[in-house]
């Protein structure tokens, strides 16, 4: 059996950090769609996934993409009691921004955009990167995605304090923890096994 | 392993049963038992696939060092001792020492955007350890490596590295899920063992007394 990677010479890879719809190409080959079994189904959870190449060629694993799936979701849409979905989204952008995934700063930030309705703030995020100033509050949520994004790890007790002043409470420091984590999971997987496509608009 | 840990996050930040962190961990309790599965599925598979546990354990050792989170690297570590020769480990210790830089760096698609490259080391594990380690391993940490510091330089190149070195497209996704899950487990805990830290320092009750004790023997604070 010979496997070999897949690559798109006539991609023009998007060059900016854009809250436009991005598309993306795998650099592996997903999982034949016709070949799904049941585990496979557990794994990709929502059925509609199974259109997806990014879910389609994580499906090769599908115990880990569950897992994955569920822990993502609980983070994100659980809005019981923690931070506001805006600010988590905020979190989540401010990670792919600093890690470089154009792709899922895309995403998060129209999610941000959406939650927070202050896109032309989630655009200076995008635009002049994770030192940008926007409010108390954001630039806290922001710091504390990126120092706990660097590698070695830079978060600590100067980053609690600061979103403590910020008005965060401990559930709502928990949810900016969980989503900055989450983001480079997430990152490290949209950014290595393929790549953007430009706006469907362009 | 035969050791059960029923949740290792907790284990790893020190979080007592009944704790605040506990329940504060409690208020996304899909999240918190979905980390834990991830953890099993990744390290206890119920289809190991072709990637083994040495493989696994030996690249979780390599990342939590990369992270110098000394407690996270010393439970991977302790997995792979009781899995490989004594001098594996060794060798990924000093794979750890000898790739240790910061990140994330990277370069972006030539635009706009070339203006915020950074620069950094293509890791290449050390002549001494490669007959030791074996090419397929090799190849493993060289990419977990590009995926801890510097994910957006990834290229079909690299994963084309892996498929030489003998990794399967499944492999490279389970290779991918356990490099990426693992920079995920290790930021949580860090960022719990810092607010427990806060939190003592604040309101000093039974239960935060108890997590401050542990995260100062831990050394971290």
């Amino acid at each position: 059996m010979t496997e070999t990677t897949l690559s798109y010479p006539e991609n023009r890879e998007p060059t900016a950090f854009t809250q436009e719809e991005l598309g993306w190409l795998p650099w592996l080959e997903p999982f034949p769609a016709e070949q799904l079994t049941e585990r496979h189904w557990a794994g990709l959870v929502d059925a509609s996934r199974a259109k997806s190449p990014y879910f389609l060629l994580l499906a090769r694993d599908p115990d880990i993409l569950q897992a994955r799936t569920k822990t993502d979701k609980d983070i994100f849409y659980n809005t019981s009691n923690g931070l506001p979905r805006a600010e988590r989204e905020l979190a989540a952008t401010a990670t792919s921004r600093s890690n470089g995934c154009i792709f899922c700063a895309s995403v998060h930030s129209r999610f941000a955009t959406q939650f927070s309705k202050r896109g032309a703030d989630v655009q200076r995020l995008l635009d002049e990167g994770v030192d940008v100033d926007i409010d108390g509050r954001w630039n806290a949520i922001v710091a504390a995605s990126v120092t706990l994004t660097d590698t070695p790890i830079e978060f600590g007790s100067r980053q609690i304090e600061a979103l403590r002043v910020a008005g965060l409470g401990d559930a709502e420091i928990v949810d900016v923890i969980n989503g900055a984590s989450f983001f480079n999971w997430a990152n490290r997987l949209m950014l290595s096994l393929g790549e953007p496509t430009p706006p469907v608009s362009s | 392993m035969s050791t059960i840990i029923s949740d290792v996050i907790d284990r790893l930040a020190g979080i007592q049963p009944e704790s605040s962190l506990d329940r504060l961990r409690d208020q996304r309790p899909q999240a918190r038992e979905n980390a834990q599965r991830s953890f099993l599925a990744l390290f206890e598979p119920e289809v190991p696939g072709h990637v083994t546990a040495i493989e696994r354990y030996a690249i979780a050792t390599f990342v939590a060092g990369l992270h110098r989170q000394a407690h996270v690297t010393d439970f991977y570590a302790a997995s792979l001792q009781k899995l490989g020769h004594p001098r594996l480990t060794d060798a990924i210790r000093s794979e750890i020492a000898r790739g240790s830089v910061t990140g994330p760096y990277g370069r972006y698609p030539q635009g706009p955007l070339t203006v915020e490259d950074e620069e950094g080391p293509e890791y290449q594990v050390s002549a001494d350890n490669r007959e030791r380690l074996g090419s397929r391993l090799v190849a493993g940490l060289q990419h977990a490596h590009l995926l801890v510091f510097h994910p957006r330089d990834a290229s079909p190149a690299a994963l084309q590295r892996l498929l030489d070195a003998g990794w399967s497209t499944t492999d490279v996704v389970t290779l991918s899920q356990l490099v990426a899950f693992l920079s995920f487990q290790i930021r949580v805990v860090a960022g719990l063992r810092a607010l427990a830290g806060a939190s003592a320092v604040e309101n000093a009750d039974a239960d935060h007394t108890q997590i401050f004790t542990g995260v100062l023997a831990s050394g971290t604070v």
